[in-house]
């Protein structure tokens, strides 16, 4: 097999999968008798125009960073984590029981213990899953998605007996004040910087820091060297003395840890208290921004501010034109689509080309091949 | 409970079983073959609205049928392009084209119909009418055996007969054909059946459009039959679930048929009863619903009795290496 040039393999070739996926969904546009260019500019315009927009658009995407991390690092063991939204429902109910457990004084407190809870409850999620594959061979993508199902009845069950708050919707209490976390608003306005109203909150300094944090693991650890060992071959893992169970169980408890991580941003840092769907396909998003960022954490910050925008930009043309939201979904199936599924189809062309032009300087130093 | 509650339960096992039953076998002919399909969800969707959006529009059922299964056959054939022409990966194609129903049937119905992603609803011959069985009204009368047969069985709508049908007709192609022998074989050892001389992709081709067409007929009959035109999200994980009770039979035609009997019953008490009362406890309806999951995740556990899929399903078949 001959290699492209890295430029190629992790900027090139994405590039060219989103832009056929955007060019089918200005074709779907047309068909609805939407102007695709007009679109794009009310698109982009809504996402990152304002300080309003941005506010929405990095909100979107601590999410997706959370939820986009999870499935990344379960890439790298060749597992696929589809279970991301049951993990991160559970993350909710891991914040949720922090933040109504204690009258916190301060979020500088509560925060590092909602961080634990989350993340604790999304491991634990994710652990029968990867027991399951571990040890008694059943796969990992059916039960995840089993437990996604089972974690959404789980919720429901929760909210209209235990944790249900006095009145009529099935949702919790809502958290004390010392567990709200400050705005983008609130943080700008403490060094003299106006910023609009709207969710953007401190939790996405912590998804940046999990984004180092994962790249540490994978590239600086041994841990990360023996996920990335049995994602290559689980053979020559095992050869080279790596537990392919343990890797498989750890690794997915990473995963399930990140994914809970989410309900950081999005219940403590939005919703203030347990609501019965707080997740909204955000999991699912993750496959998207994990697959379009090659599962690298620097790619994976991208893909997610880049769906970020993408949700953000579409609620704003389904505000202006007669677009409905679902055109983001439509989206965000072709990025999968053409990223994962048909990758092939622009790969091998590409390939075709560089070996074909590529051949006649090869660079100093490397042997023929 | 009384004998007519009884009755009415299995009315209804028999209505909510039809859609699961359609595309776990839909399921069982993809995945038989190799190809594993968690795409299941996204051709019922996407069947589904076609069928109710013809069938408004043209107000014949039947052309909506049509339309509902060729829609469901070409994601069908995306499906095949992607994993069987490019080796793509196809658990990433699967979640992709249920994304693409998900977000195209909604999309689709605002811009006909303009009632916030919904269909107009159906009635007369843009549905499907009930079927009486032979005899079913002179039998009403006999005890027990009567209301089974002329409350329970009869009174359908076509597609549930097809469902039934599709049970047997599964099993004899799969297992007394030659078709069925090589397809089988190919989701177990493609490399034997390439060195036989008979082509891969053209088998794999053939059981996904097979897929496809029940998945679509499995749509359509939720839109036009158990229910009069398309909601959003209206198959409600009904996917998923065809998936559950394909690992619950183990890939089999007649244990399909059981299991999605099985979960069938379990939607058709958890819709019509708040909470299940036994002496001790008191079951929630929450519980009710998981429990197809939960009992699934237990069988793929391998605790009671293990679930070996087809050995090849999941990797793309590469004819040299």
């Amino acid at each position: 097999m001959t290699k492209m040039p890295r430029w190629a393999d992790i900027a090139l070739i994405p590039l060219i999968n989103l832009a056929l996926a955007l060019l089918v969904a200005g074709i779907v546009l047309l068909f609805i008798g939407q102007n695709p260019v007009e679109a794009l500019q009310i698109m982009v315009r809504g996402a990152v125009g304002s300080t309003y927009g941005w506010g929405y658009t990095l909100f979107y995407a601590t999410n997706f960073i959370f939820t986009g991390l999870a499935v990344a690092v379960a890439f790298h063991a060749k597992l696929f984590n589809i279970g991301g939204e049951g993990q991160a429902q559970l993350g909710s109910l891991g914040v949720a029981l922090v933040c109504l457990a204690v009258p916190w004084p301060h979020w500088l407190l509560a925060l590092p213990a909602a961080i634990v809870g989350g993340a604790v409850f999304g491991a634990a999620w994710a652990f029968i899953p990867a027991y399951l594959q571990a040890k008694r061979g059943s796969h990992i993508v059916i039960t995840t998605i089993m437990f996604n199902f089972i974690a959404s009845s789980l919720l429901v069950y929760l909210l209209v007996s235990t944790l249900k708050a006095p009145g009529m919707a099935p949702e919790s209490a809502r958290f004390p004040e010392g567990a709200w976390l400050p705005s983008a608003r609130e943080l700008f306005a403490s060094i003299g910087i106006e910023f609009s109203r709207a969710p953007l909150n401190v939790s996405f300094l912590v998804a940046l820091l999990a984004c180092w944090l994962v790249w540490l693991l994978l590239w600086r650890t041994r841990l990360g060297y023996e996920i990335r060992a049995l994602g290559h071959s689980e053979p020559a893992a095992r050869y080279a003395g790596i537990s392919p169970p343990r890797i498989v169980i750890i690794a997915m408890l990473i995963s399930g840890a990140l994914a809970g991580l989410m309900a950081v941003n999005a219940v403590m840092g939005e919703q203030e208290r347990l609501l019965q769907d707080n997740v909204l396909g955000a999991g699912f998003v993750g496959i998207a921004v994990a697959l379009m960022g090659r599962s690298h954490p620097v790619g994976v910050l991208l893909a997610a501010i880049l769906f970020g925008a993408l949700y953000q930009g579409g609620a704003e043309l389904e505000f202006e034109t007669s677009v409905p939201r679902q055109m983001i979904i439509v989206i965000q199936a072709l990025v999968i689509l053409f990223t994962g599924a048909l990758d092939n189809m622009v790969r091998e062309p590409v390939t075709g080309l560089f070996l074909r032009y590529g051949k006649r300087k090869p660079a100093p130093g490397t042997p023929a091949e | 409970m009384d004998f007519l509650t009884i009755i009415q339960i299995g009315d209804s096992t028999i209505r909510l079983a039809t859609p699961l039953l359609l595309a776990c076998l839909a399921g069982l002919f993809s995945e038989r073959s190799g190809i594993i399909d968690i795409g299941l969800e996204g051709k019922m969707l996407i069947s589904a609205f076609f069928s109710a959006a013809v069938a408004a529009l043209t107000g014949s059922v039947w052309l909506g049928l049509l339309a509902g299964v060729a829609a469901a056959v070409i994601f069908s054939l995306i499906h095949g392009l992607a994993s069987i022409t490019f080796r793509g990966d196809q658990l990433i194609s699967g979640v992709a084209l249920n994304f693409l129903a998900s977000g195209m049937s909604v999309l689709i119905a605002q811009d006909i119909f303009a009632q916030g992603g919904r269909t107009p609803s159906l009635s007369g011959d843009a549905r499907f009418a009930s079927l009486d069985l032979p005899f079913a009204e002179a039998l009403s009368g006999v005890p027990i055996l009567g209301p089974i047969y002329s409350d329970m069985l009869s009174g359908h709508t076509i597609l549930v007969y097809v469902a039934l049908l599709a049970v047997p007709a599964t099993w004899y192609v799969l297992f007394r054909t030659r078709f069925g022998l090589r397809l089988r074989a190919v989701g177990e050892n493609p490399g034997a059946v390439d060195t036989a001389g008979v082509s891969v992709k053209r088998l794999r081709y053939g059981a996904v459009l097979i897929c496809g067409l029940l998945s679509g007929l499995g749509g359509a009959y939720l839109s036009t039959g158990l229910a009069a035109g398309f909601t959003q999200e209206m198959t409600a994980g009904r996917g998923y679930i065809a998936l559950a009770a394909l690992i619950f039979a183990k890939w089999r035609p007649w244990q399909a048929l059981g299991a999605c009997l099985l979960f069938g019953f379990l939607q058709a008490v958890s819709n019509r009863f708040n909470s299940i009362d036994l002496i001790l406890f008191e079951i929630p309806n929450a519980f009710v619903l998981a429990l197809p999951y939960i009992l699934t995740v237990v069988i793929l556990a391998g605790f009671v009795g293990r679930a070996v899929p087809p050995r090849a399903g999941g990797t793309p078949y590469v004819k040299e290496r």
